[in-house]
């Protein structure tokens, strides 16, 4: 089994790397974390420019039509620039178009999505509720009623797909009538968390596929989600070495010293089981889909810890400069905190692994 | 080793052999006063004609009892730096300059031994790598020992793995089996996904390999990863046992005859086989990530 990027595939890596560490120098990204909309207008066009708006969306919608490995690729690179950007909710909600909504309501929203015109995010959690993926309690109806919570990027997206008690998406535009947005305060400055009301709001559309349709989306999510956590990883490790190679203390560079140096190599050790876990999910979502439930979960589970388990050691490493706000190390402990919580946490992943693994099936012949 | 460092001779007499299980093969690599300072060894290899005349001591060799050849690492010249004074030998155990005995392990059994050579004889043809190359060939077999290591030991540990789910699905304590309790649900998941983790890291290590001929030290993440792994399965099928994990093989009530006493006990030595969990980080460390020596 060859298990490795193809040149097309690291011609994205490559491209992407370079895009993003041009455009999201240290200083911008603090412009773009301590403003008002927290949403980068210029950075966004270029991406549509790239055709990242559409990377994983067909082809007949505006899209690139690529795989899940290619977006595990951008979300990596994503998560190594510590990119703030609505890109992640914008492909969910494009996802989630493909798979369940009308030709005639593709034409009219996923097209100017894919292309970057429009963006979208999913309104999926119910204020107050248990925040468990895939488990909705608003009711669906002719209008709808509700808040829905940890809404990614709303303040820039243009609408909403609301999910309802029975696993629909109803599609809601953000000027509509009825709908609130409210920002909340996030761990995590570089994405922006919102709760948005519905009052009494007629959807613009609601998709006709529901329930199971959008399982298939939920695990290409987290297995982005995860890429970009591995991404968070990588780049933390790599601070942290070349800190620890300049670094002296008593004489010497502090990498020199086992604690330090193995903390490092524990660092890799992560970061790349990380790396594994999302490539192996990534190749299933495309080649195997009836595998990636459980690699899927499997990714989120490992990438959920390594993702801010990795940068908060990297701040161990740094000492007192790594805790200040001046080091830019706090923003990937940060994302790499939100991620874990987001998409069903390392408990929740892992439980839906345990379930596979335990739950009814025959043990394997035993030695 | 043979078929990165072996001249043609050597490669068409022993490959052979050795994929057919004919003849079995141990490593002479340890000793008493080199363990994971390896290079710092001291059996002595003195030319003597067209032969090499062997004495010192080895140790932690495992199958030396049954072992037709063994791949020793001898120092030949005692006054280059401790690195290049090492050569690489085929030894014929088969004689009575070398004696080996078991050690006992703290699991009751003798895998391992001391092997003693006595004046024991090596012809000049028998030298792989050149005289004075020892230390090149002998990282070359520890990274493959390493990448194979982890890559073959996939399959014992999904097994295990199995045979952990079913102790779990078949021990109730408080009313409920240990498949159904929270905590042991997480960690057995846990484990799952660590393997996971490891087999897709060891394709990825096996097509590097493919792409540049020689494993290279990323092999030591597979080894490091599988000794942690082990160890954690073992633990927990204890856990799960609860008081019973007391009885081992032998006592009636024992749960599944006493494997997993046996197995927690074997797996102790995983982090210090083959190069020790501290080592293979320090090699991480250096070789991987390019951090500076101590040393």
């Amino acid at each position: 089994m060859y298990f490795d990027l193809n040149d097309e595939q690291q011609a994205i890596k490559s491209t992407a790397h370079d895009f993003l560490k041009a455009r999201f120098k240290s200083e911008r990204i603090r412009e773009i974390a301590a403003s008002e909309s927290g949403f980068d207008e210029a950075g966004w066009k270029e991406m549509a420019e790239l055709g990242w708006a559409g990377l994983a969306l067909p082809e007949d919608w505006g899209g690139q039509g690529l795989g899940a490995v290619e977006l595990a690729i951008l979300f990596e690179e994503m998560g190594y620039a510590l990119a703030p950007s609505p890109l992640l909710s914008n492909t969910i909600a494009g996802l989630a178009l493909a798979a369940g909504g009308s030709d005639e309501q593709k034409e009219r929203w996923l097209r100017p999505l894919a292309e970057g015109s429009l963006r979208g995010t999913p309104a999926l959690i119910d204020a107050g509720g248990p925040a468990e993926p895939m488990k909705f309690s608003m009711e669906p109806g002719e209008a709808l009623t509700g808040t829905k919570t940890l809404v990614l990027d709303a303040g820039s997206a243009d609408f909403f797909l609301v999910a309802t008690a029975d696993g629909g998406r109803h599609l809601v535009e953000k000027g509509a009538e009825g709908v609130t947005v409210t920002a909340e305060e996030s761990l995590d400055p570089t994405r922006r968390l919102f709760s948005v009301r519905f009052e009494n709001v007629r959807p613009e559309a609601t998709l006709k596929g529901s329930g199971e349709v959008y399982h298939p989306v939920f695990h290409r999510a987290c297995v982005a989600l995860a890429a970009e956590s591995t991404g968070l990883a990588q780049r933390a490790l790599e601070m942290s070495v070349e800190y620890a190679k300049d670094r002296q203390q008593f004489g010497r560079p502090i990498g020199a010293y086992q604690a330090v140096s193995h903390r490092c190599a524990q660092m890799l050790l992560e970061t790349e089981n990380s790396r594994s876990a999302v490539y192996g999910a990534a190749w299933a979502a495309d080649a195997e889909p009836e595998s990636l439930p459980l690699a899927a979960s499997t990714a989120k589970a490992y990438a959920s810890d390594a993702g801010w388990r990795v940068p908060d050691a990297a701040i161990q490493v740094h000492g007192g400069i790594g805790f200040t706000w001046e080091h830019d190390l706090h923003f990937f402990l940060k994302r790499g905190r939100a991620n874990a919580a987001m998409f069903g946490d390392a408990k929740w992943h892992r439980e839906q692994v345990a379930e596979a693994v335990l739950a009814g099936e025959t043990a394997p012949a035993s030695a | 080793m043979v078929i990165a460092h072996g001249s043609d001779e050597q490669k068409a007499r022993y490959l052979e052999p050795i994929l057919t299980g004919e003849e079995i093969w141990c490593q002479g690599f340890s000793e008493p006063e080199s363990g994971s300072d390896l290079a710092s060894l001291k059996t002595r290899a003195v030319k003597d004609g067209d032969e090499w005349v062997v004495t010192g001591q080895k140790v932690w060799t495992t199958f030396a009892q049954y072992a037709k050849w063994c791949m020793l690492v001898a120092r030949t010249d005692p006054d280059a730096p401790k690195h290049q004074g090492l050569t690489y030998f085929l030894m014929d155990m088969e004689q009575d300059a070398v004696q080996t005995r078991p050690l006992v392990q703290i699991t009751g059994e003798g895998e391992f031994n001391e092997v003693f050579f006595e004046e024991a004889r090596v012809p000049g043809a028998n030298v792989v790598g050149g005289v004075g190359n020892g230390w090149a060939v002998a990282i070359t077999t520890l990274m493959n020992e390493r990448a194979g290591l982890a890559f073959g030991a996939i399959s014992q540990i999904q097994n295990s793995l199995g045979r952990l789910s079913k102790l779990a699905r078949d021990t109730t304590s408080n009313g409920a089996t240990a498949a159904e309790d929270p905590y042991f649900r997480q960690r057995i998941a846990q484990l799952h996904i660590e393997v996971e983790t490891m087999r897709l890291n060891a394709y990825r290590g096996l097509t590097k390999t493919m792409q540049s001929g020689i494993p290279g030290p990323e092999g030591s993440l597979g080894k490091w990863q599988w000794a942690d792994i082990n160890q954690d399965l073992t633990e927990l099928a204890l856990e799960i046992e609860g008081a019973y994990s007391m009885l081992a093989r032998g006592s009636e009530h024992a749960v599944a005859g006493g494997a997993w006493q046996y197995s927690f006990l074997r797996s102790r030595a995983n982090s210090i086989e083959g190069g020790t969990t501290d080592i293979l980080k320090n090699i991480i460390a250096e070789r991987v990530l390019g951090l500076p020596r101590l040393r």
